[in-house]
């Protein structure tokens, strides 16, 4: 500490040094710029010295924050209107990195012939680590504890100063295929997720796996941000890819144009193309295609009060299989309008065929309403309804409790 | 088939994007993330500086969206001016890490944090918690309101200016020196105006004030929020009443992001003013500068005060 004042005392005179000043009051002026200069620097040296990473940490989104990344490689984005849970960093952290856990209680009513869901489940709390590594890179870590076990959800390093604005990563992540797909669970503005997640993207969790990702982006016409990345994965994604031999690896392509069409206005359209060997073999590829729209609608005078987002996002699987090669296709369209600071209410249609039988279709829809009784907590009813292909309908009643304690957040946009 | 011809695509896609490069400026790119840092760093950089401010003015600074038209704002900055204190923490982080530039990267070179040079209040002496409130964890961000830590801030920024550009150091000195002596002569009609209201009570929504009111001698009693991000509660907004009556408070400041809705009820429950008080450059089309931000708050509240008596 004494070594950081003194350090910090020799940097604040080689800066200051400015002519000598004519009158007291000027002096005991210049005296009080010199001390707060110090302080300045005494600040600056010690969250240096804390954190092993100036400046403040990606930490916590701050509340209301809009969840929705619009600025993302791997948009963690959930409804520009869904309450970010997190809040902001202790000093305490010392040279830990940020930690968060996010619990996340769900209890379903109703009786679903197909998918029965337990009455009441604990079905993940997540525990991240996030830090800044030195000026060129990013850690972010999410663990997810299931009732049963640990999983490492995702846990890569984001390499932030690549030359020719490259962003890479690398370790293991949600695919960037669409926008759902690389949402965690506590940023949907749903209780679950739709029905492409579970029939075309991988099942439960959706499409996740080790590899590595590169991204750029790039400015188009008018202002219209546009990004392509490109990404390989080890070939192991839920129940679409599965890897037989080494060099079964599944590649991914994403294309993004953004367009503001007003301050308040954007936006957000999207094209993932993802292939790879399914659980077949070697020679049995699975191929998807995505595309994504999104519109979004925040205020800036009233951005904490009132925001609007609606999505879509349509996908065709293309699985060779035995007898018969399938193609499934399956979208879900949803909006999601923010009435008041802590309310927010919005609904999902689904449809969408099985990608190992594509004749059979699922369809249904859900109402959702969504109440904040603090930045760190999130009460969410959301009311279900599913017409199965075998001719069996579910109506359930879905309760989530979500709560967030520690520097959490932000997801990596 | 094998997937060589996907990874071949793939790889020729890298290539082509490696050689779509911007073309290098000649002015320093200077992104700040708030229109006040981008006017402070406007008086002292000149025509040798190109700024561009990523919040609006009347925007709330702690919860701005992190727009992908952002990123390319920031890609090709040669310095990022932050307000800091974790005032930007829920946009700017997420935004830098996204856009590719090493050189504005947390501890990279062309990273700056503005509240070095600033004087901080409220800073927290126990160990924080969440009781405290949400937004303002190290300290009061909204330093900037107060004319003295922007002549340091300008002080501070025309530095580093001349270290990034040691050219032209002459020449932000100068405008340095040119600014802290505008602002000296403004600042002795501010304190004219504001001289017969020292020491008024006031309320104000959010605490953006603490430096502007030590710096104007006001003094702010109570706020609309029970704690800072924390929207106003039934409890707390009867208890800000009673006190209001009870100090005889008229005016409520309110920042131009609020809803007015608490603060009119609280106003025609005293016999208060509600007086939407700009804390940032741009917040109104009349506000376009360091000066007339303040030329239009004293303005507002002095005719504010006289109507209230
Ligand atoms: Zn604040």
């Amino acid at each position: 500490m004494i070594l950081l004042l003194c350090t910090a005392f020799a940097a604040a005179q080689t800066a200051a040094a400015p002519p000598p000043a004519p009158t007291a009051e000027d002096r005991i002026r210049e005296l009080e710029d010199r001390i707060i200069a110090l302080e300045g620097q005494v600040r600056m040296l010690q969250q240096q010295a804390t954190t092993s990473q100036p400046a403040a940490q990606p930490a916590a989104p701050a509340p209301a924050q809009p969840l929705e990344t619009v600025a993302a490689t791997q948009p963690s984005d959930a409804a520009a209107q869904q309450p970010q849970l997190g809040g902001a960093p202790s000093m305490a952290k010392a040279l830990n990195p940020d930690i968060a856990v996010i619990g996340n209680f769900v209890a379903t009513a109703g009786h679903n012939p197909i998918v029965e869901s337990p009455s009441l489940a604990v079905p993940e709390t997540e525990v991240s680590f996030q830090a800044v590594v030195d000026p060129y890179a990013r850690a972010d870590v999410y663990l997810s504890f299931g009732e049963e076990g640990v999983d490492l959800e995702e846990g890569y390093l984001t390499f932030t100063a690549l030359p020719r604005n490259f962003v890479a990563k690398v370790g293991k992540m949600r695919e960037y295929f669409g926008k759902v797909n690389t949402m965690h669970t506590h940023v949907l503005p749903w209780v679950d997720r739709p029905l492409i997640t579970e029939n075309l993207l991988g099942g439960e969790e959706g499409l996740s796996d080790a590899g590595f990702s590169i991204s750029r982006g790039f400015a188009g016409p008018k202002g219209i941000y546009l990004e392509a990345t490109g990404q390989m994965y080890r070939g192991d994604a839920g129940d679409v890819w599965s890897q037989s031999g080494k060099r079964d690896v599944s590649a991914l392509a994403h294309f993004r144009g953004y367009g503001d069409i007003t301050e308040s206005t954007n936006l957000d359209i999207g094209f993932s193309y993802g292939r790879g060997h399914n659980d077949l073999g070697s020679d049995f590829l699975t191929q998807l295609y995505g595309v994504d729209a999104t519109l979004r609608w925040k205020p800036l005078r009233r951005a904490i009060y009132h925001s609007f987002l609606a999505r879509s996002e349509f996908v065709w699987s293309d699985r060779q299989q035995f007898p018969a090669r399938q193609r499934a296709f399956g979208f879900f369209t949803s909006a999601d309008y923010q009435l008041a600071r802590r309310w927010w209410m919005g609904g999902r249609f689904d449809w969408s065929d099985r990608a190992r039988a594509a004749a059979l279709t699922d369809k249904g829809g859900s109402f959702v309403l969504t109440y904040w009784p603090s930045e760190f907590a999130q009460i969410r009813g959301q009311y279900r309804y599913t017409n199965y292909a075998e001719g069996r309908n579910a109506n359930e009643l879905l309760m989530q409790v979500l709560f967030a304690i520690g520097a959490h957040g932000a997801h990596p946009f | 088939m094998k997937s060589y011809r996907t990874y071949a695509i793939i790889a020729a896609l890298m290539g082509a994007m490696l050689f779509a490069g911007p073309a290098e400026a000649k002015q320093l790119n200077v992104v700040t993330s708030t229109t006040d840092m981008a006017a402070l760093a406007q008086e002292v950089g000149g025509d040798k500086i190109k700024v561009e401010a990523i919040a609006r003015g009347y925007q709330d600074p702690h919860f701005v969206e992190a727009k992908p038209s952002f990123l390319l704002k920031l890609r090709n900055a040669d310095l990022l001016i932050a307000v800091g204190l974790d005032l930007e923490l829920g946009w700017l982080p997420a935004l830098v890490t996204q856009c590719g530039n090493g050189k504005i990267q947390p501890a990279a070179s062309g990273y700056l944090d503005a509240s070095q040079f600033a004087e901080i209040l409220e800073k927290p002496t126990g160990p924080v918690s969440r009781a405290q409130g949400d937004v303002h964890p190290l300290g009061n961000p909204h330093y900037w309101l107060d004319p003295d830590n922007g002549r340091r801030i300008a002080k501070g920024i025309a530095a580093k200016l001349a270290q990034m550009d040691p050219e032209n150091a002459a020449y932000f000195q100068q405008r340095a020196a040119d600014f802290e002596q505008r602002l000296a002569q403004a600042e002795k009609r501010w304190q004219q105006q504001m001289a017969p209201y020292r020491g008024r009570k006031v309320v104000s929504y959010h605490k953006s004030w603490p430096n502007f009111a030590r710096h104007f001698g006001l003094d702010v009693v109570g706020y609309v929020e029970p704690r800072p991000g924390i929207p106003p509660s039934p409890q707390h907004t009867m208890e800000l009443i009673g006190q209001m009556k009870r100090d005889n408070v008229k005016i409520i400041l309110v920042e131009p992001y609020f809803d007015l809705k608490t603060p009119n009820s609280i106003a025609s429950k005293t016999g208060g003013k509600v007086v939407v008080l700009l804390p940032s450059v741009g917040g109104e089309q009349q506000a376009s500068d360091y000066f007339k931000l303040f030329d239009y708050d004293i303005q507002l509240l002095t005719s504010a005060f006289q109507q209230v008596k």
